[in-house]
């Protein structure tokens, strides 16, 4: 028992041969956010308020595909999404087709707290966020020069990219100036429960590059993206067709509660042989403080830390 | 065991005082609709055709809450959407946020078939189905005199209405009586009577589908998005059956209540009719809901947690029944 934290910063084709110029910013990136969530549960703040803390300052992040740094619409926009969940109610909240709002999982809260619905998405979503007064910007805050090439290169690829796609193999590679390691980018989300076992999960997006403008995907989908009941919280992040298929984020938490398997387990097998090779990985902490990190990409951006003091960051696998 | 099955609904959670006209009217549809699956099925329609073609039929009819007839925003405007699944690969579309297209359940099915996408809504998703040349039409349209009532009453009373309102009576819900009004996330809402659409079908290969549609909430904010379109809430399919949701959407949500069938026949073994009671029985806490669902095995069911559920079946052996209450 005690309280535990894991979060991500998106799994995908994450090249090994990532330059350290690409590296090194993300994974202070998470070494911060850690810390930020480590601090927020040793002064006991509730795991809901923490899970939206974290991921608030990834959203703030621009290496993340989060709120800036968001991956960019086929007409060059951000449209952004998110959903929060509290394990101990299960009371949620999500949106979608967000312009403007700087943290999309702070209007995800608020859409679980201030209305009767759970799930508010573009015009009505923005509007409702007008009446909050929550902090908005305009696509300058959020549009980076990273991803306004990365959507280019998906137009003349003629595809949609996950975020971590790499270019493809038949030549384009050495085209693009992407193709040396530079890092794609990623969904990001946290998980947290505290000492007495309230849990509650958070993810947020911008997408996938070059998606139709109107396209939702798992991010904001309780039961794909973000589930958090009372015995776990789980974030996942991936292709988010290949999620919402399979419920991923409730199914982590319906084998343990139906089949009796440990979170590790649990975890493992909905990613491992679940899941289509290279499509999702996730975070998720259980009641009794567990932690579970897998992926069945080639690396995974993440973190986690447990009160007994371990802690971790990190892209690939230790070996 | 084995054979085709179909199940209709029309939504969950009905006024105790439904003048007996408009239940036979609602039966009457429910019957319509379940031929129209039948006759398909004796035509060796695959199940993911027949329960589109259902539910356009349901959406079409302007007695229940989908497409015409659909219920109104706080605009008096018109945001309907729903989803669809094909159990073998269990490959889905859902829309949000239409204005415009006469059949959500079949632009649904488009962007499981016609795009790289799963779920495209609102602007997207108009500009889509006018690239897939769907039929639309003016919001008005959907609108009905009825539902322009409604909404003025459930103005009056500041609540946030499932559609189904007889305006003569008290607000007689579900197992709460008028003083104590029903909460929603927490927010009081006297309630009731949802009248999403939906239909499961497992055709003679044992393939499930299924399929939901709806106006959504009376009242509800402009953007507000329910269970019906969300894969694993409103509408699940996979090898094993499919499932269609009705009633308050944000506890369909939360318990994810689809999915949970089938997750419970996969990881508990339960049979179909056994899961559904699970199901409702134990995933709604405090919310009021409705199913139906099919097996692979040919086999139907459905359960409600409240008043009432707009509910056809029938089975390849000739079994059928339409109804209402318990």
């Amino acid at each position: 028992m005690g309280w535990a934290i894991a979060l991500h910063g998106g799994a995908g084709d994450i090249p090994l041969s990532l330059t350290l110029g690409s590296r090194w910013p993300r994974e202070e990136a998470l070494h911060h956010c850690l810390q930020i969530g480590v601090e927020a549960l040793k002064a006991k703040k509730p795991p809901l308020d923490v899970v939206e803390l974290v991921v608030r300052e990834l959203e703030n992040i621009p290496q993340f595909n989060a709120g800036k740094g968001s991956v960019l619409t086929n007409k060059g926009t951000v449209e952004m999404e998110a959903s929060i969940m509290d394990g101990r109610t299960k009371n949620c909240g999500a949106v979608s087709g967000l312009k403007t709002v700087v943290n999309a999982v702070s209007l995800a809260r608020l859409v679980m707290e201030k209305t009767p619905h759970v799930y508010l998405a573009f015009h009505g979503a923005e509007e409702f966020a007008k009446e909050q007064g929550v902090e908005t910007a305009d696509s300058s805050h959020f549009i980076t020069a990273e991803n306004v090439e990365r959507l280019k290169q998906a137009k003349e690829a003629h595809r949609v990219q996950i975020d971590y796609t790499q270019p493809l193999q038949n030549g384009t590679k050495e085209e693009t100036s992407n193709s040396n390691g530079e890092v794609q980018l990623g969904t990001v989300g946290c998980v947290a429960v505290d000492s007495y076992g309230n849990l509650a999960s958070a993810t947020s997006t911008g997408g996938l590059v070059n998606k139709r403008v109107g396209r939702i995907g798992d991010s904001p989908i309780i039961g794909a993206g973000t589930y958090a009941n009372e015995l776990c919280a789980v974030s996942v992040t991936g292709e988010g067709e290949a999620i919402l298929r399979a419920a991923v984020a409730r199914d982590v938490a319906a084998m343990m509660e139906f089949k009796g398997v440990s979170l590790e387990e649990a975890a493992s097998y909905v990613i491992h042989d679940c899941m289509p090779k290279g499509t999702a990985g996730l975070v998720a902490v259980s009641a009794t403080g567990e932690v579970a990190m897998p992926y069945n990409t080639t690396g995974m951006f993440r973190a986690c830390a447990t009160e007994d003091g371990y802690s971790e960051v990190a892209i690939w696998s230790a070996s | 065991m084995g054979g085709w099955a179909i199940a209709v609904h029309g939504g969950a959670g009905v006024d105790p005082n439904l003048p007996p006209q408009r239940q036979e009217e609602a039966k009457q549809l429910l019957a319509r609709c379940l031929n129209l699956g039948i006759s398909s099925l004796h035509s060796n329609a695959s199940a993911i055709d027949v329960v589109e073609l259902v539910v356009r039929e349901l959406e079409t009819d302007p007695l229940f809450n989908s497409g015409r007839g659909s219920a109104l925003t706080e605009n008096g405007t018109v945001e309907m959407e729903a989803s669809i699944m094909d159990g073998p690969k269990r490959r889905c579309g859902a829309v949000s946020g239409l204005t415009t297209v006469k059949n959500p359940i079949s632009l649904a099915r488009l962007v499981m078939d016609k795009s790289p996408h799963s779920y495209l809504a609102f602007s997207g998703a108009e500009d889509f189905a006018r690239l897939q040349g769907v039929e639309v039409v003016e919001n008005e349209y959907f609108i009905t005199p009825e539902n322009v009532g409604m909404l003025k009453l459930a103005k009056e009373a500041n609540t946030i209405l499932f559609d189904y309102r007889i305006p003569t009576n008290g607000y007689d819900t579900c197992g709460a009586g008028v003083e104590s009004p029903m909460k929603m996330n927490g927010l009081p809402i006297s309630v009731y009577a949802p009248e999403t659409v939906g239909c499961v079908v497992v055709d003679k290969e044992g393939r499930c589908a299924a399929a939901t549609s709806t106006g959504g909430l009376m009242n509800k904010m402009t953007g507000r998005i329910g269970d019906s379109p969300l894969i694993g809430a409103g509408t699940y399919a996979c090898e094993l059956c499919g499932v269609s949701c009705t009633g308050e959407g944000e506890a369909i949500i939360r318990g994810t209540l689809a999915r949970e069938v089938a997750a419970v026949m996969e990881y508990k073994g339960l049979g179909l009719q056994e899961a559904v009671d699970f199901v409702i029985k134990n995933r709604l806490d405090e919310g009021f809901a409705g199913l139906i669902a099919v097996s692979n095995k040919g086999e139907v069911a459905y359960g409600f947690n409240c008043n009432g559920m707009f509910r056809g079946c029938a089975t390849e052996d000739g079994f059928m029944e339409v109804g209402i209450w318990e």
